[in-house]
């Protein structure tokens, strides 16, 4: 089951720069790992993260097998306009995810 | 005439560089050398020919960690982020993981402040190297020294 977690504060002032945490729950399986058969596991990592504000993209990330398991990003962004903040998860064997928030600029 | 004592000098010389031999015989002699040569490759990739200045970048990294398979990472770059002058990328390399690249963030005006978190495995005792690409174009990089105690990928048979 996929799962993701985003923390956004549901208001804000306008102009101010809000922080954005987001968790994915996900493996992110190397590919150089062995079984204790010497069996090379397959590489499943997520390959790419996208936050869209509004339907602008605002932040993107490339991840590689380097990034720990469920990884953690935490960024910022400035608050704008009230609206949906989106997010998507995309990676191997057909892995995807998305989490909107919802957020009151005044 | 050889003494007793010098007898047991060459004998463990003459040991030492034959283990020595064949420990270098079953890991790749050019691993370290490959390595390298995929970083260079991958600093190519994304800086081209442009030169790389130290300075603006910051990165954060515990400087003795104990479980490789879980660091925070952040970097933070200098920049007032508006539409003329702005942060437009952050690449993150290390020298001794399987692989150099370890992420790259894509950001722009709206982040409002350049800077960004996430957490990493690292293999080794290492060199990890951050490189910010601004909107005019230059490269700006930091690099940070960790030692790491318990590395991630054990199976890689490191050197």
């Amino acid at each position: 089951m996929a799962r993701a977690i985003v923390n956004v504060p549901a208001r804000a002032k306008r102009g101010e720069i809000i922080e954005i945490k987001t968790l994915a729950a996900h493996p992110m399986e190397t590919g150089f790992r062995r079984t204790q058969l010497g069996e090379l596991i397959p590489r499943d990592i997520i390959r790419r993260f996208v936050c869209t504000y509004n339907g602008a993209e605002v932040f993107r990330v490339d991840l590689h097998p380097a990034v720990a398991a469920n990884p953690l990003i935490a960024f910022t962004t400035v608050a704008t306009e009230s609206g949906t903040i989106a997010f998507q998860w995309a990676g191997d064997n057909g892995y995807a995810v998305t989490e909107t928030a919802s957020i009151r600029v005044e | 005439m050889t003494t007793r004592r010098e007898f047991l000098v060459l004998a463990c010389g003459a040991a030492s560089v034959a283990a020595a031999t064949k420990v270098r015989a079953q890991i790749d002699p050019n691993q370290q050398a490959l390595r390298k040569a995929a970083m260079q490759e991958a600093l190519r990739r994304v800086v081209g020919d442009a030169p790389v200045r130290r300075g603006r970048v910051k990165l954060e990294l515990p400087p003795l960690i104990d479980n490789g398979n879980s660091v925070p990472l952040s970097v933070a770059v200098e920049s007032p982020m508006t539409p003329s002058d702005h942060v437009k990328a952050i690449h993150v390399f290390t020298e001794k993981n399987p692989l150099p690249d370890v992420v790259s963030a894509y950001l722009g005006p709206r982040a409002g402040r350049a800077r960004m978190s996430i957490r990493v495995r690292l293999a080794d005792t290492q060199t990890v190297l951050a490189i910010a690409q601004l909107s005019d174009g230059s490269f700006w990089s930091d690099s940070a020294e960790v030692v790491v105690t318990l590395s991630a990928c054990l199976e890689e048979g490191l050197i």
